[in-house]
């Protein structure tokens, strides 16, 4: 298990593969990859266990992870590689043709990590909830986890999901939405308000927690303190308070760089606000 | 339409003829087979959106309660899940109406089953007109066309109970993504209980040489009666059960065709992107010869008995037998 230091030295440079990536096939999803870099590594580097080596797809007694909002696939496909599923030299093939990196992660090219296609919103926590019922069934004590987009809760698929993990007592799944406040066409509260997302999610019967999504200690004490409320007849969700496009000041703040790339210039002044250590 | 051959009592009276002494639910057979797959294979598990009743699946829900799900009218979560449960080595059969199995739900499929490569199992009743009183809202006559446009999709409509039984069982030993539709009334029992059912094998059901008749699903009866009729007027038709649309069996459909020289489909669903498209685009491929199709052309369903709905739409045995006169009539013509 890693220490402290060295998932903060990580997330810097996992920032540094996410703008690299994007800049490298001018296309894809800095912004909220750049939101969830701490989640992301935190999970993969202190709370999840698995066996990146030898991955196989039904993952018997090891904690599984889905990404419902596979359009920040850049932040994820970094923290696998850089967590040892597949070499890191392969992130420079990113949304290239014939890559395993596809622009939405994808089970079809067998990128290991990757257990379904997302992309297309509103899906993977059905998904997840199906895997979780599935663990049961096999006795298996390990958890499901899943991230997804705050303007994905306007899917009505996630309702369905929701409404189904509280009542059948799901609870060996813990779901985190990203709440950076931001969708394609502006903030959420432009574009369709959400209201109270605490309140709507314990009213279906879930059990709620908030974190502060850039705060690598909170994140992975939150997780950690997630697990030990797994296994009491409630399904668990944290509401993650992000800043999109975190670690590159002019990202920050913003919905515009959801789904663009930087140029060259743009690339050159956001790395020279990230620390490296080991660049693909 | 003497004109068209000559009586020709061999084959006449070499015809295979089919008889059925009851009637089920081609659902009822699904239910059976589920139930089977209950005491059979620990591995597979099912969900149902509201309909257990109607999809048969209460038996199974009953003798294999912690394997039945229970999603509520959710189809799109329903699908998601049956994914996930693959995850893990379950085989999750979902049961609800076609339209709820496929249209509702198309991207779902699309993307976490099929593209996904997930061996998931879309059962759906009540497909095609013959679901009847309910009207046009329930009577799905596009989800074959859905289900084959989508890569790696195995596509499979039974002909009668004992098939869709014995497809139930069959698709559990196939990996892979299964669309197997089947629907509400009771019709004609015809096909052999004891006949495994192999996945993209075409059935050839009655040996004839002067027009094949290519059917599916409940029209395979309609066919069998319609070949019964033309034989009376000295034409052998060749009917054949086409039980898996995807992948097709071209290998059965090609040998009977060199034969015929020309085919007629029959398919209680739309001509676009049904069985006859797929016949069609076959034989435009291999072997360009004169095709009519009987199914329902660019129109929604409405309320109605199966019986009256398929007199009304075209789909029933005379209008088979009609279009087999009219492509014998073109066939005779081209040359």
């Amino acid at each position: 298990m890693a220490e402290l230091a060295d998932l903060k030295t990580l997330a810097t440079q996992v920032r540094r593969d996410i703008v690299r990536m994007v800049h490298g096939c001018q296309s894809g999803h800095p912004g909220g990859s750049l939101g969830c870099v701490e989640f992301m590594v935190a999970l993969y580097g202190k709370v999840m266990h698995y066996d990146a080596a030898n991955f196989d797809m039904d993952g018997k007694n090891e904690d599984l992870f889905f990404l419902s909002n596979g359009h920040i696939s850049p932040v994820w496909y970094s923290v696998l590689a850089r967590n040892g599923f597949f070499p890191v030299s392969e992130l420079s093939t990113f949304r290239k043709l014939n890559t395993r990196l596809q622009g939405h992660p994808t089970t079809h090219e067998g990128l290991p990590g990757v257990r379904v296609a997302s992309g297309s919103l509103g899906q993977g926590l059905s998904v997840a909830l199906g895997a979780a019922q599935a663990k049961k069934l096999n006795n298996d004590k390990s958890i499901v986890f899943s991230l997804h987009g705050d303007g994905e809760l306007q899917e009505g698929q996630i309702w369905e999901a929701a409404m189904y993990g509280a009542a059948h007592k799901v609870d060996n799944i813990i779901s985190t939405v990203d709440v950076n406040g931001q969708q394609i066409d502006g903030s959420t509260d432009q574009v369709l308000p959400m209201g109270n997302l605490r309140a709507k999610f314990e009213a279906f019967g879930w059990e709620v927690l908030e974190m502060n999504g850039n705060d690598m200690n909170e994140v992975v004490n939150t997780l950690l303190k997630a697990k030990t409320m797994t296994g009491k007849g409630k399904p668990i969700l944290i509401l993650m308070q992000t800043i999109m496009g975190n670690g590159v000041d002019f990202m920050m703040h913003t919905h515009k760089w959801h789904g663009i790339a930087p140029n060259d210039e743009q690339l050159q002044k956001a790395l020279e606000q990230l620390q490296e250590t080991s660049d693909y | 339409m003497e004109t068209l051959s000559e009586p020709n009592t061999i084959n006449k009276a070499a015809m295979k003829t089919y008889s059925f002494t009851e009637k089920k639910d081609t659902r009822s057979g699904f239910g059976a087979g589920l139930l089977e797959l209950g005491r059979t294979n620990p591995d597979v598990v099912a969900l149902c959106a509201d309909l257990t009743g109607s999809l048969k699946m209460d038996a199974f829900a009953k003798e294999f309660p912690d394997r039945f799900f229970q999603t509520g009218i959710a189809e799109a979560n329903m699908i998601g899940m049956a994914a996930g449960m693959t995850i893990g080595g379950k085989i999750p059969f979902t049961g609800t109406f076609a339209n709820f199995a496929t249209g509702r739900v198309y991207d779902q499929i699309r993307q976490s089953v099929a593209y996904s490569g997930k061996n998931v199992k879309i059962c759906a009743s009540h497909a095609g007109l013959t679901l009847g009183e309910d009207g046009a809202t329930h009577q799905i006559l596009e989800d074959i066309g859905m289900m084959r446009m989508l890569p790696h999709m195995t596509v499979i409509c039974p002909a009668d109970y004992n098939q869709t039984k014995a497809a139930t069982l069959a698709i559990a030993r196939h990996h892979g993504p299964v669309y197997l539709r089947f629907g509400r009334p009771s019709w004609p029992v015809f096909t052999d209980p004891n006949e495994e059912f192999i996945i993209g094998k075409a059935q050839v059901m009655t040996e004839g040489s002067d027009v094949t008749i290519i059917a599916t699903g409940h029209l395979v009866w309609k066919a069998l009666q319609a070949a019964e009729m033309l034989s009376g007027n000295g034409i052998t038709a060749e009917v054949i059960n086409m039980a898996t649309i995807k992948p097709f069996d071209g290998s059965t459909v090609l040998k009977s065709v060199m034969k015929t020289r020309c085919v007629v489909t029959a398919e209680e669903h739309q001509q676009n992107g049904g069985l006859g498209d797929a016949v069609a685009q076959f034989l435009a491929n291999n072997f360009p010869s004169p095709i009519e199709m009987v199914a329902v052309n660019d129109s929604f369903g409405e309320s109605g008995t199966p019986d009256q709905l398929l007199v009304k739409y075209g789909l029933d045995a005379p209008d088979i037998m009609q279009k087999a006169k009219k492509v014998l009539d073109r066939k005779t013509s081209q040359r």
